[in-house]
């Protein structure tokens, strides 16, 4: 039997399938089922210091190629998401803390407040595609990307994971900041700026007109952020973009990954994505002739 | 993977002074209960439910806010687009029904009450609303059985509230079950009334939306989707439930008062 347990900077995990952020955990409720269901751990909804309703509708297109969002980050707020990760912890979940700010001061805040809520560690959502004036898109900057990150180590005491996105020339880069800067780890990526128009109606299909792209389309690119990061650094990194099988989670452990976010796939295969995934990986794994996840982590780079 | 259809509105049926019919032909299926997600190109995307099935769809809208106030002045041709049909339908059994509609609910319901009546089941209708003008789709549910009516304000069939008007039908006649969808706190009223009488209770849900697809967690009742498990509930999913009839999310995913 293959051992599926993994670790992410101390974090320990059942399996390497996580909940990725903005699917299904605006509400401890909807968390804790999704953790009841196979998730080896739960990412929030990136949540902000105060409450915000995100965009107007259309906020979702499903496509061929995957979804298009713009939901804008609605959010509680901080304050008010404090009962529900309590009560996706009384359900047992291993929960990471999503924050987003519109400054480096605000992210630290709102981390500070989440890691008082007993999640296991924070993720820094620097890589929104679609949400105006908030440091969201500070993944664009190198400089910014340390100088967050390194605030926000400053004031938690639990590991720190910067969201990175895959709209840059180089984002390997940016990961070497996020390094310098003190994280824990990397978790990669964030959607692609994309857009949909609809032509019988001759305007774009969603309110906010732009968006972000996940699913299967974005894999590829993905895969290959993980690849040119785990060249760079030491931190591990925590693959996201289009994973829904075992075999598609593998070709991100492969790439250096050490963990998979999962999102979309929930769309084509249901809450029981988790549990399958982690079951196709154990397969494979097997066949492959691995022990468990660990020793496969990084292996395409011989 | 189901996508928008852009559809041109084919006819618009005012029903009531507030409520309207809006009709089209769409490549969809639909069964009793079910919804679409209605884009309003410009203004916003709404759930609505289908209340009219067969080859030419219809929804009906109240004249609610900005959104549905713009619909109400499209006029044939003008086109929306919808996705769907999404969430579960009206669970069909037994050999009688007492359906409880308030208001702009029965849009939701229409459909199974005229389901039920032609697999020849005994269909029981009491339809609410604040005054007689109101009143939606009473020559629907006439035509499909028994028909009662209750008005906040008495101007037609019996003054005050409509689960007070479901108490007398139940305290009258069994049936084998009751459904409902209307205000939430009438539909708790409803589905304690069954529930007092041991019957089988299903009522439809509404909760603010935004996928529509089971993804996004705006539509949260508890541990369970709106748009995915619902919008139909059974009363003893209900009577467990934390939130019915006493929590909402806002848009911000906040908790707040029904
Ligand atoms: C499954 C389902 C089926 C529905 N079927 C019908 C129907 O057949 N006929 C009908 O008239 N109404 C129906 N509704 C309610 C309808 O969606 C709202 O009344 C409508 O969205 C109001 O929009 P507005 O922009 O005019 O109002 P606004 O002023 O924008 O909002 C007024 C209120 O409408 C509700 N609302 C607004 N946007 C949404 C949204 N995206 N999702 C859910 N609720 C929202 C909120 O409670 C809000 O407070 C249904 C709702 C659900 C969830
Ligand atoms: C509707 C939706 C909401 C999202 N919300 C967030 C969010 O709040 N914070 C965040 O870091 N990423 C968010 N994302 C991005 C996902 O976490 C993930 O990076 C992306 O969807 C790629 O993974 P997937 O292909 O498995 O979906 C969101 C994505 C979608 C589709
Ligand atoms: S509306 Fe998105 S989960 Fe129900």
């Amino acid at each position: 039997m293959v051992d599926l347990r993994t670790e992410i900077a101390g974090v320990a995990l059942r399996n390497p399938t996580m909940l990725a952020s903005g699917f299904l955990d605006e509400t401890g409720g909807s968390m804790a089922r999704v953790y009841q269901a196979g998730a080896g751990a739960v990412v929030t909804k990136s949540v902000g210091p105060q409450p915000r309703e995100g965009y107007p509708n259309p906020t979702i297109v499903e496509l061929d190629a995957g979804l298009l969002n713009a939901v804008g980050l609605p959010n509680p707020g901080v304050i008010e998401y404090e009962h529900e990760v309590k009560r996706a912890q009384a359900a047992g979940a291993v929960v990471i803390g999503s924050v987003y700010g519109k400054d480096a001061d605000e992210y630290a805040a709102v981390a500070a407040k989440m890691s008082t809520y007993g999640v296991q560690a924070i993720e820094l959502n620097l890589s929104c595609p679609h949400a105006k004036g908030l440091g969201t898109e500070i993944a664009q900057d190198e400089a910014a990307v340390r100088d967050f990150t390194r605030e926000v180590k400053d004031v938690v005491d639990i590991p720190v994971f910067p969201k990175l996105s895959p709209n840059v020339q180089d984002i390997a880069k940016f990961a070497v900041a996020a390094e310098e800067g003190g994280a824990d780890g990397i978790v990669a990526i964030n959607t692609m700026k994309a857009m949909a128009i609809t032509p019988e109606l001759k305007m774009p299909s969603l309110a906010n007109r732009f968006g972000g792209l996940s699913g299967p389309a974005i894999r590829p690119i993905g895969v290959r952020a993980v690849y040119d990061i785990c060249e760079k650094v030491q931190i591990p990194v925590i693959g996201v973009g289009g994973v829904g099988s075992g075999r598609d989670a593998l070709e991100y452990i492969m790439a250096g990954a050490s963990a998979v976010q999962v999102g979309t796939a929930i769309l084509s295969r249901g809450l029981g994505v988790f549990n399958e995934i982690a079951r196709e990986m154990a397969s494979l794994l097997e066949e492959a002739g691995f022990q468990s996840v660990p020793e496969a982590i990084g292996v395409a780079h011989a | 993977m189901p996508r928008i259809q852009v559809v041109p509105l084919l006819e618009i049926v005012r029903e009531t002074p507030t409520t309207t019919t809006y009709r089209f032909r769409g490549d969809l299926g639909g069964k009793p209960g079910q919804f679409l997600m209605v884009w309003i190109p410009r203004y916003d995307e709404l759930p609505m439910a289908l209340s009219h099935l067969g080859a030419v769809k219809g929804i009906t809208v109240r004249d609610y806010g900005d959104a549905t106030h713009a619909l109400a002045a499209f006029t044939a041709g003008d086109r929306i687009g919808v996705r769907g049909p999404y969430g579960n339908a009206f669970q069909l059994e037994g050999p009688s029904v007492l359906a409880v509609g308030g208001g702009s609910g029965m849009a939701s319901m229409i459909a199974a009450i005229e389901a039920f009546a032609q697999q020849g089941a005994r269909v029981v209708t009491a339809v609410g609303a604040r005054t007689a003008a109101e009143l939606l789709f009473v020559e629907r549910a006439n035509a499909a059985g028994e028909m009662h009516i209750a008005t906040d304000d008495g101007s037609r069939g019996s003054a005050g509230f409509v689960p007070t008007l479901a108490e007398k039908l139940l305290a009258r006649e069994s049936f084998a079950q009751v459904i409902t969808c209307g205000p939430e706190r009438m539909m708790a009223a409803v589905v304690d009334l069954a529930r007092q009488k041991g019957l089988p209770v299903q009522a439809s849900l509404e909760r603010y939306m935004k996928c529509g697809i089971g993804i996004c967690d705006a539509c949260a009742l508890d541990d369970k989707l709106v748009c995915w498990d619902g919008p139909i509930f059974t009363g003893d999913q209900l009577a467990k439930s934390e939130e019915f009839g006493r929590y909402r999310r806002d848009k911000s995913g906040r908790r707040v008062p029904v």
